[in-house]
C-alpha cells in the first residue's frame, strides 16, 4: 500500500490540535467494531448489527480521511467496500469475513498506535486488504446481481473515456497493478495503449460502468480521488456550465461540491471545474440571491431569506429558554483528563488529612464552651466524607472495560488449542477504580488463559466424560462490602491434588498429606511452579502464578483458588473498592504507629485471655476457637527501643485472614480505626518489606501501612 | 450580527475541526453529534447554515434535512450535506430531501471557509 | 595544576553553595539542590532500616526519608536537639532529607577560589568530593550531594539499593 504517513496539512489551521479527539473516536469505534464482530453470528446477522459495524468503519475512514492518515484510510475503504455490500444483501457475511475483519480491525489498532507515538512494528495492512478483497471477489461472484450497481449499469450508455492516474508508488504491489488491469479488461475495453508521462498513466477506456465503480478500482494501485475520468462528451456540456450537473447523470471532473442544478454565467469561483462541493439547483432552498443566476425564474431567494432573518429575530428571544432545554434533553457527560482527575483526588486526600488534624485538635476542646465548633467540625467531617466518596466515583469504571478484550484472547487461544471454549461475563457493570483497571487486566488475562489452556479440556476428553464438548469460562464480577470480587470460573478438568502435591514435594516444599485442599491449591502460586505435562509457550512457563499472585497483592487485593477434581476451578481475586484510601486499623507497637488494612482485621482480642503455646522448633501459636493461629509478634518484625509488651503476656492480638490463611499478629495497642489516604513511600524511598505504603495521621505523624501477606511470609523465615 | 451555523456530524475530531474553522472566521457554530440533536439545537432556532453528515446515529443526515425542511422557519436555509462521494445516487437523494448543496469529505479548512463564505457571505 | 586536570572526581562549578557543618568540617553543595531547611522533627521510624535512615517525615502531605550525614559518616555526636537542622533536598526527581549540625551560609564562588578535591582524609567517601574552597579563614569541602544521595551507599532508591549489592 502508499504511504504508512499522512497527506501534507493544507491549510493554515494546525489540524494536529485534533488529532487527540480522533485517536480517541478511533479506538472507540475500533473497539466496538471488534466487540460487534465478536459477538455476531454469520448466519442471522440483522441489519442493525451490520450497519453499525459498517457505521465503526466508516467513521474510522471519516476521520482518518479528514485528518490525512491515509494508512487507515486505505485500509478502512476496503472494509467499507465490503460491509457496504454485505448490509445491503449484495454478499452473505461468512465466517472467514468476519476473521478477515477482525485482523483488519487489528491492523487498524496497530496503524493508530503508530500514529499516536506509541511505535511498533508497522503491520501488514496490505495484506489483510489482500485478504478482504478477494474475499469481496469470492463473494461477488455468488452474490445475485447488486441492485445498485445494476441500475447505474442499466441507465449507463457505453461511454469512451480517457482515464489518468497517477504513476504508482514504488511500494505498490506489482500483483495489484496487474490485477487492476485484468478487472479493468474484464468490465470494459481498453481502446488504446497504456501511455505513461508526467508521472502520470493514461489510457482510453470504452465501458458502461459509472465513474464510481472505475474509481474504486484503483484503490489498491493509488488514491482513488486522483483518478481523472475524462469524458469528451460531459467536458463539453461541463465548459458551459462551470459546474457538477446536477439535471445530468455524469458527474463533472472535479465532484467534490456542486449546485444541484445547472447554473450559467456565475462569479469567477465557479469557473473551477470542481465537483467537491455543490448546490442542488438554481431554487435550491436556502441559496443566497448571490449565488443564483440572474436569468433563473427561481423561487424569491429574499422571502427565504426574510423568513430565516424573522426566524432568527424570534427565536433570539427565546433562545436560551430552548437552549437549556435542548441542554438538558442531551447525552450529559463530559470528558475529563485523567490528570484532572486525579490531582482532584489528591486534593481531596489533603482535605481529608487536614480535617482529621482539625478533628483532632479541636477535640481537646471543652465541648461546653466550644459546642458551635465542635457541632460545625462534624458537619465538617459529614461534608468531606460525602466529597471524598464523589470524587473517589469520578474514577469509577465499569469492569466490562477490562472485561471485553477477553472474548478476543479466548476465541484466538481456543483456536490455537483446538479447543471449543466459550467466554461468559457477568456484573460488567461492577465498578472500580481506574488505577485498578489497568493493572488488574494482566493477572486476569494470566487466569483466563490459565483456565483455557489447563482447565478445558480438549472436545473429545469432555464428551467422554459426559460434559458437552464446549467448555464454559466464566468471568464474574460483584461488590462485597468495600471489596470486589473477581471470580473466573470454568468448566474444566479441576487441578489434581496429588499432582500438585507431587511437584510441592519434588521443589523441597513443606508439604502434608494433610493439609487442606485450600492449601493444596494454594502451592501452585509457589514460585516455578507448573503442572503442566509440556510447557506452552501459552502459560505454562511456570513463571506465571506466583507474579499473579505478587501483582494482585501490590494492588491490596488477594486470590484464593477452589476445585473439584474432574468438574472445575474457581479463581477468586478481592480488590479493595480503590488504591488511594483504605479503612485502616491502627495500632500501637512500642512508640511507632502502624496501620493494618482493616479489611484483614477479622477480630481483636486481649493477648492474655487465650492461652498461648509455643511450638516445637520457635514461635508460638494461641487457641482461638479450636483454631491454632501462628502469633506474629510485630516488635519481632518491626523491632524498636522499647520493650514488648507481650513479655508480661499484656497486648493485642489481632486475628487477622490473608489469602485464605489466619494469624494473630500481636501489638501492645490498638489504637483505633480510621479511613487514611494512602501515600507512596516509594516515591521518595524505596520499598520496604511489610510495608505497602504510608499514611499521614491526625497529629500530622507519618503512620506506615502494613502489607499483611508479606508480614506472614517474612514471619514464617 | 454573525451568523450561526450548526455543524451536525457523529465524528466529535471532525466536529471540533469544523467549529474551529468556523470560529476562527467570525462565525458562531453550534455541534450536534447526530440527526435528532441536530433537529433539537435547530428547533431552538437562529441557525443561517447547516451543515450534515449523512451517516450518524439515530437519525441520519437525509432524514435531518427532510426535517428542517418541514419546519417555516428553515424552509429557506441553507443546508448542505457533506458526503463522502458526489454520485448521482447522492444528489438524487439530496435534491429530493430539500438540501441546497453537498460537500465532498474529507474536505480541508479553506475549502469549507470558501464555500460557507459563498453561501453565506 | 589546573583545575580541568584535577576534575577527576567530576567537574568542579563555580555558583552558590549552601554551606553546613558536619562534625568538625564545613561542607558546601549546589544551592540549587536545596530545596529548604528545617528542623529535626516528628520522624517515623523504618524498623530494620540501617542505622543512619533515621526514618520518614511528612514534608506537607509527602513522604521523604530522612538521612543522617553524621551517623553516615561517623562525625561527631548525632544529638538531635533544638538546634539540629535537616536540609531537604531535591536530587533525581526525588525529596530527600539530611540531618546535619548546622547551616551556615550561602556563598557564591567563583573557579578560582576552587581547588582539586584531596584523595584521601575527608570523612566523606572522596568518590563524592568535588573540590575544595578556601574563603577568609574557612576551608568549604564541596559535595557532589546528588551523587551521595543516589549512591549504593546510602541505599535510598531500590535501584542503588541493587547496586550495593551487586558491588
Amino acid at each position: 500500500m502508499s504511504n504508512t504517513g499522512q497527506s501534507g496539512g493544507s491549510s493554515s489551521i494546525d489540524m494536529s490540535q485534533f488529532y487527540q479527539v480522533f485517536f480517541e473516536e478511533a479506538e472507540e469505534h475500533l473497539s466496538n467494531m471488534e466487540s460487534l464482530l465478536l459477538s455476531i453470528d454469520p448466519a442471522e446477522a440483522s441489519g442493525e448489527e451490520l450497519n453499525a459495524i459498517f457505521r465503526a468503519a466508516h467513521s474510522i475512514k471519516g476521520g482518518s480521511g479528514t485528518f490525512g492518515f491515509n494508512d487507515m484510510t486505505e485500509v478502512t475503504h476496503i472494509l467499507e467496500s465490503l460491509l457496504d455490500r454485505v448490509r445491503k444483501n449484495e454478499m452473505i457475511l461468512t465466517t472467514e469475513m468476519v476473521d478477515a475483519l477482525l485482523a483488519s480491525g487489528d491492523v487498524l489498532k496497530a496503524q493508530l498506535a503508530r500514529h499516536r507515538g506509541q511505535g511498533g512494528e508497522p503491520p501488514d495492512a496490505s495484506g489483510v486488504c489482500e485478504r478482504v478483497k478477494s474475499l469481496m471477489n469470492a463473494g461477488g461472484a455468488k452474490a445475485s446481481a447488486p441492485a445498485k450497481t445494476a441500475s447505474s449499469s442499466q441507465h449507463a450508455a457505453e461511454r469512451d473515456l480517457e482515464i489518468r492516474f497517477p504513476e504508482p508508488a514504488a511500494d505498490v504491489d506489482a500483483a495489484a497493478v496487474q490485477d487492476l488491469y485484468d478487472t479493468i479488461g474484464q468490465l470494459g475495453a481498453m481502446t488504446g495503449e497504456i501511455e505513461s508521462k508526467d508521472g502520470q498513466r493514461s489510457f482510453q477506456y470504452r465501458t458502461r460502468k459509472s465513474d464510481k465503480e472505475l474509481r474504486n478500482l484503483f484503490a489498491f494501485v493509488c488514491d482513488t480521488q486522483a483518478v481523472e475520468i475524462i469524458d469528451p462528451q460531459r467536458a463539453k456540456a461541463e465548459d458551459e456550465a462551470g459546474f457538477g450537473l446536477f439535471g445530468d447523470a455524469e458527474p463533472a471532473k472535479d465532484d467534490s461540491f456542486g449546485f444541484f442544478d445547472e447554473l450559467p454565467a456565475l462569479p469567477s469561483a465557479t469557473t473551477v471545474k470542481d465537483d467537491s462541493f455543490g448546490f442542488f439547483g438554481d431554487d435550491a432552498p436556502g441559496l443566497p440571491a448571490s449565488v443564483k443566476s440572474a436569468a433563473a425564474p427561481a423561487a424569491d431567494p429574499s422571502i427565504g431569506r426574510r423568513a430565516t432573518d424573522h426566524a432568527a429575530a424570534d427565536a433570539r428571544s427565546g433562545r436560551r429558554e430552548t437552549d437549556k432545554n435542548v441542554a438538558a434533553a442531551q447525552d450529559t457527560s463530559i470528558r475529563v483528563s485523567v490528570e484532572k482527575v486525579d490531582q482532584l483526588i489528591n486534593q481531596v486526600g489533603e482535605l481529608v488529612i487536614t480535617q482529621a488534624m482539625l478533628a483532632q485538635a479541636v477535640s481537646k476542646l471543652d465541648p461546653l464552651l466550644f459546642q458551635q465548633m465542635l457541632s460545625g467540625m462534624a458537619d465538617l467531617e459529614r461534608n468531606t466524607r460525602d466529597l471524598q466518596e464523589s470524587v473517589m466515583s469520578i474514577r469509577m469504571l465499569p469492569i466490562g472495560f477490562v472485561f471485553k478484550r477477553f472474548p478476543r484472547m479466548v476465541r484466538d487461544l481456543a483456536g490455537k488449542l483446538n479447543k471449543q471454549v466459550q467466554l461468559l461475563t457477568e456484573g460488567e457493570g461492577t465498578e472500580l477504580d481506574k488505577g485498578l483497571i489497568e493493572k488488574i487486566a494482566d493477572p486476569l488475562n494470566h487466569l483466563i488463559r490459565n483456565s483455557v489452556d489447563h482447565g478445558i479440556e480438549m472436545p473429545d476428553a469432555r464428551v467422554a466424560a459426559g460434559k458437552p464438548a464446549q467448555g464454559t469460562v466464566t468471568l464474574r464480577a460483584s461488590h462485597q462490602g468495600g471489596s470486589i470480587l473477581i471470580e473466573v470460573v470454568d468448566d474444566g478438568k479441576g487441578l489434581d491434588r496429588e499432582k500438585i502435591l507431587a511437584k510441592g514435594r519434588e521443589r523441597g516444599l513443606p508439604v502434608s498429606d494433610s493439609m487442606s485442599d485450600g492449601e493444596v491449591w494454594g502451592l501452585i502460586f509457589e514460585a516455578g511452579f507448573s503442572t503442566a505435562d509440556k510447557v506452552t509457550d501459552i502459560s505454562g512457563r511456570g513463571v506465571g502464578m506466583d507474579v499473579v499472585k505478587r501483582n494482585i497483592a501490590e494492588l491490596g487485593g488477594t486470590v484464593e483458588i477452589e476445585s473439584a477434581t474432574g468438574h472445575g476451578t474457581r479463581m477468586k481475586v478481592r480488590l479493595p473498592l480503590t488504591l488511594a484510601i483504605i479503612d485502616g486499623m491502627s495500632v500501637a507497637v512500642g512508640e511507632d504507629v502502624y496501620i493494618i488494612p482493616l479489611a484483614t482485621v477479622v477480630e481483636s482480642l486481649q493477648a492474655g485471655s487465650r492461652a498461648v503455646r509455643s511450638v516445637a522448633g520457635g514461635g508460638f501459636v494461641v487457641e482461638i476457637r479450636d483454631e491454632y493461629l501462628p502469633v506474629i509478634s510485630l516488635h519481632d518484625l518491626f523491632p524498636n527501643d522499647t520493650a514488648a509488651k507481650n513479655e508480661s503476656k499484656e497486648g493485642i492480638m489481632l486475628v487477622v485472614e490473608s489469602e485464605g490463611v489466619k494469624n494473630a499478629f500481636l501489638v501492645d495497642e490498638l489504637l483505633g480505626q480510621q479511613q487514611v489516604v494512602v501515600k507512596s513511600l516509594e516515591s521518595n524511598y524505596r520499598r520496604v518489606p511489610g510495608v505497602s505504603g504510608a499514611t499521614i495521621m491526625g497529629d500530622g505523624r507519618v503512620a506506615l501501612i502494613l502489607d499483611v501477606p508479606t508480614l506472614v511470609r517474612m514471619s514464617r523465615h | 450580527m454573525s451568523k450561526t451555523i450548526l455543524a451536525v456530524d457523529d465524528s466529535a475530531s471532525i466536529r471540533q475541526m469544523v467549529a474551529f474553522t468556523l470560529k476562527g472566521a467570525g462565525y458562531n457554530v453550534v455541534e450536534a453529534s447526530d440527526g435528532e440533536e441536530g433537529l433539537a439545537k435547530a428547533k431552538a432556532g437562529g441557525v443561517n447554515l447547516v451543515l450534515t453528515d449523512q451517516n450518524m446515529p439515530k437519525m441520519d443526515g437525509l432524514s435531518l434535512v427532510r426535517a428542517l425542511r418541514a419546519m417555516p422557519q428553515y424552509a429557506g436555509t441553507p443546508i448542505l450535506m457533506l458526503t463522502t462521494e458526489s454520485s448521482d445516487a447522492m444528489k438524487a437523494d439530496g435534491k429530493a430531501a430539500g438540501a441546497t448543496g453537498w460537500m465532498v469529505k474529507p474536505f480541508d479548512p479553506p475549502k469549507l471557509l470558501e464555500i460557507v463564505k459563498k453561501v453565506l457571505g | 595544576m589546573s583545575k580541568i586536570d584535577a576534575a577527576s572526581h567530576g567537574t568542579i562549578h563555580a555558583g552558590e553553595f549552601l554551606t553546613f557543618v558536619l562534625g568538625s568540617e564545613e561542607y558546601g553543595i549546589d544551592i540549587l539542590k536545596v530545596q529548604e531547611i528545617r528542623g529535626y522533627d516528628a520522624v517515623t521510624r523504618i524498623a530494620n532500616a540501617p542505622a543512619f535512615i533515621k526514618g520518614v517525615i511528612n514534608l506537607r502531605g509527602i513522604i521523604v526519608p530522612i538521612v543522617d550525614l553524621r551517623l553516615k559518616f561517623q562525625v561527631g555526636e548525632a544529638l538531635y536537639n533544638d538546634f539540629t537542622v535537616v536540609i531537604i533536598l531535591n536530587v533525581s526527581n526525588r525529596t530527600v532529607g539530611v540531618v546535619v549540625d548546622g547551616v551556615s551560609d550561602v556563598m557564591a564562588l567563583t573557579a578560582d577560589q576552587i581547588r582539586p578535591a584531596p584523595e584521601f582524609g575527608a570523612a566523606v567517601d572522596t568518590r563524592y568530593l568535588t573540590g575544595l574552597a578556601a574563603v577568609e579563614e574557612r576551608m568549604l569541602i564541596l559535595l557532589d550531594i546528588e551523587g551521595l544521595m543516589s549512591s549504593g551507599d546510602l541505599a535510598l532508591t531500590d535501584a542503588a539499593a541493587d547496586e550495593a549489592i551487586a558491588a
